[in-house]
């Protein structure tokens, strides 16, 4: 095999793991979206509020640290205390908990049967709003996350395929955390599937997602229900923020992945789980391949920037509801 | 209809006590007054019948039972108790069951699972055992399986089991709705005109399952219907509406015989 066409692989499957990252980030949105029609805006922020906490929990920050100097004079930063990473995770989850549990009591309860561009708009301002909680709580600075996850690309891999192709192929280059990434989301999506499928829970979710009148005729509570997505969603928000973190640093530019989620749901459609993975698929694929064949050396490169947008535009023009979307039938 | 004691239908039912009573009802919308002071009773193991002409408020009386409406005035009382204002997945969990005019199935769930949302008031175990799934959860996942396959095998639907509900015909919808509102060993049953839209042969079929039902459970069944001939074979009571008022109520005989009831079918200029 020539060395190029190996190198073309290599695109491939480093494509299709950052796929898996746009779908992690995605996946959050149809959960919410497929359940009470909401079209969050604040996943994003969620993933990064997530990340945040989870960070700072670890370090044993204080919360609120600069708000509480500032009125009382004081100067406490730390606890002084290192939290173990399991730990933080099960208390980072369940502030996210109690964070669903809050928008839906807040704000949601009081907006049911409104139109879906005013459930829009408190999205926004709940994305807003968190991300000046995020910043009041946690402080504005770039963190790192010290889960452990391996960095760089794997040894392993690389020599392991070294002896494919001819002199000019040194192996296949694959980053360690994209592979743990890959790993952690596909057991969460086969977590999430089997838990709509197989529990009693899952099913009224799905029951609430297909008809809102049916499933409380059959005594479902849409508040229980909508704060059990908004959790599931604040979890997936936590390893997408956890992942995006580990690779570039908690920061707040983290909340704008959700802008790459959103030529995703184009593809994917907005109420299928697998379509949000074979979207994010498709598209982590779709502008790495572009970029080696065509962006870089035709264009100048930086194809990555736009070409999912692209993609999504010819998308929506051709299929408006996406590849496992429901069909948009109108009756005359 | 003085009667109020127990006693035994000419076929051998039970029929008991008063099971729900609406009093006073009224419901507004607007300026429009969909239910005006209406009261009536349902007794245990009856089959009591809401007939009128359209718009006479029968669905909105429905409505109020099942608490998708809330009247501005009067009470409802189920089993001597008064009812607070209840949300409809509340009245549910009372043992309120009950199927919808235009259907409102999951479409995109198998007909088993739809009928298995009619068990989830009577599913028990909370969301940390559901996540580990294996014992308690399990155990009630098939303890409540059994309920439903004979739910399944009384109405006759075993052969769609497995299908998504969207796929089913208008007739096989109806009697997967009435299979999930049987489910949940309901001890009122409400049926929203379980016959509109049906052929002869459905029609018989339903009528049939509705009887059956009554029968061999003793559920109480409250059922709205436009067809006349339907509810007077069916029911041990009717209600009658019209323009929002009750104008009749008492045995099919009875009513039949009541010259309002007469005129609000026939039509007779309302002064």
């Amino acid at each position: 095999m020539s060395a190029e066409f190996l190198y073309g692989i290599e695109v491939v499957i480093n494509g299709l793991m950052a796929g898996v990252l746009y779908a992690l980030v995605a996946l959050g949105f149809v959960l919410i979206f497929k359940a009470s029609g909401i079209f969050n805006f604040a996943q994003g922020v969620m993933a990064l509020f997530a990340a945040l906490t989870l960070v700072g929990i670890m370090e044993g920050q204080v919360p609120f640290s600069h708000l509480i100097n500032a009125i009382f004079g004081t100067s406490i930063h730390s606890f002084g205390w290192q939290v173990p990473a399991v730990l933080a995770i099960f208390l980072t989850v369940l502030v996210m908990i109690g964070f669903a549990w809050a928008v839906q009591y807040f704000v949601f309860r009081h907006l049911v049967g409104q139109e879906p561009i005013i459930l829009f708009m408190a999205t926004i301002g709940l994305a807003y709003f968190l991300e000046g909680v995020g910043d009041l709580m946690w402080g504005s600075g770039i963190r790192t996350i010290a889960l452990g996850l391996p960095q760089g690309g794997s040894l392993w891999v690389e020599e392991l395929s070294s002896g494919l192709g001819g002199d000019d192929f040194y192996g296949f280059f694959i980053d360690k955390l994209d592979m743990v990434a890959s790993l952690v989301a596909l057991v969460l999506v086969a977590g999430l599937v089997a838990f709509a499928q197989y529990t009693k829970q899952g099913r009224a979710m799905r029951a609430v997602a297909d008809d809102h009148q049916a499933a409380l005729s059959v005594g479902i509570s849409l508040s229980y229900i909508w704060v059990l997505v908004w959790s599931l969603a604040g979890i997936v928000a936590l390893v997408a923020g956890v992942m995006w973190g580990a690779k570039s640093g908690v920061q707040f530019s983290l909340s704008l992945i959700a802008l790459k989620a959103l030529p995703v749901l184009m593809l994917g459609g907005f109420t299928s789980i697998p379509g949000a993975i074979v979207g994010g698929m498709i598209i982590g694929v779709g502008e790495k391949l572009f970029e080696y064949t065509i962006g870089a050396p035709f264009l100048g490169g930086a194809t990555e920037n736009w070409f999912a947008y692209m993609l999504a535009l010819i998308f929506l023009v051709f299929r408006p509801q996406g590849l496992f979307g429901e069909r948009i039938i109108e009756r005359v | 209809m003085a009667q109020t004691e127990p006693y035994i239908t000419a076929d051998g039912r039970q029929i008991g006590g008063v099971l729900m009573d609406m009093r006073g009802i009224t419901l507004r919308f607007g300026g429009v007054e969909a239910i005006k002071n209406i009261s009536f009773d349902i007794r245990e193991g009856e089959i009591r019948a809401i007939i009128g002409p359209n718009g006479a408020g029968k669905s909105s009386m429905l409505n109020v039972i099942s608490g998708f409406y809330h009247p501005q005035d009067g009470e409802v009382w189920f089993r001597g108790e008064k009812r607070k204002p209840m949300k409809p997945y509340q009245v549910a969990r009372l043992g309120i069951a009950r199927t919808f005019q235009n259907i409102a199935l999951f479409e995109g769930m198998s007909v088993l699972d739809n009928i298995m949302t009619g068990r989830l008031t009577h599913m028990k175990t909370g969301l940390l055992a559901q996540a580990v799934w294996k014992g308690r959860a399990e155990r009630e996942e098939v303890a409540n399986r059994e309920i439903v396959e004979k739910v399944i095998d009384f109405l006759e639907i075993q052969a769609i089991r497995k299908t998504p509900v969207g796929r089913l015909p208008y007739g096989l919808k109806k009697r997967v709705e009435l299979a999930r509102a049987l489910a949940a060993e309901p001890k009122l049953l409400l049926l929203d005109e379980p016959m509109a839209g049906m052929n002869v042969e459905e029609k018989e079929d339903m009528s049939r399952f509705i009887l059956d039902v009554n029968d061999e459970f003793g559920t109480t069944i409250a059922l709205i219907e436009h067809d006349m001939g339907v509810v007077m074979d069916l029911s041990d009571r009717v209600v009658v509406m019209d323009y929002g008022r009750k104008i009749g109520d008492g045995t099919p005989d009875e009513v039949r015989n009541n010259q309002e009831v007469i005129d609000a079918y026939l039509g007779v200029a309302h002064e």
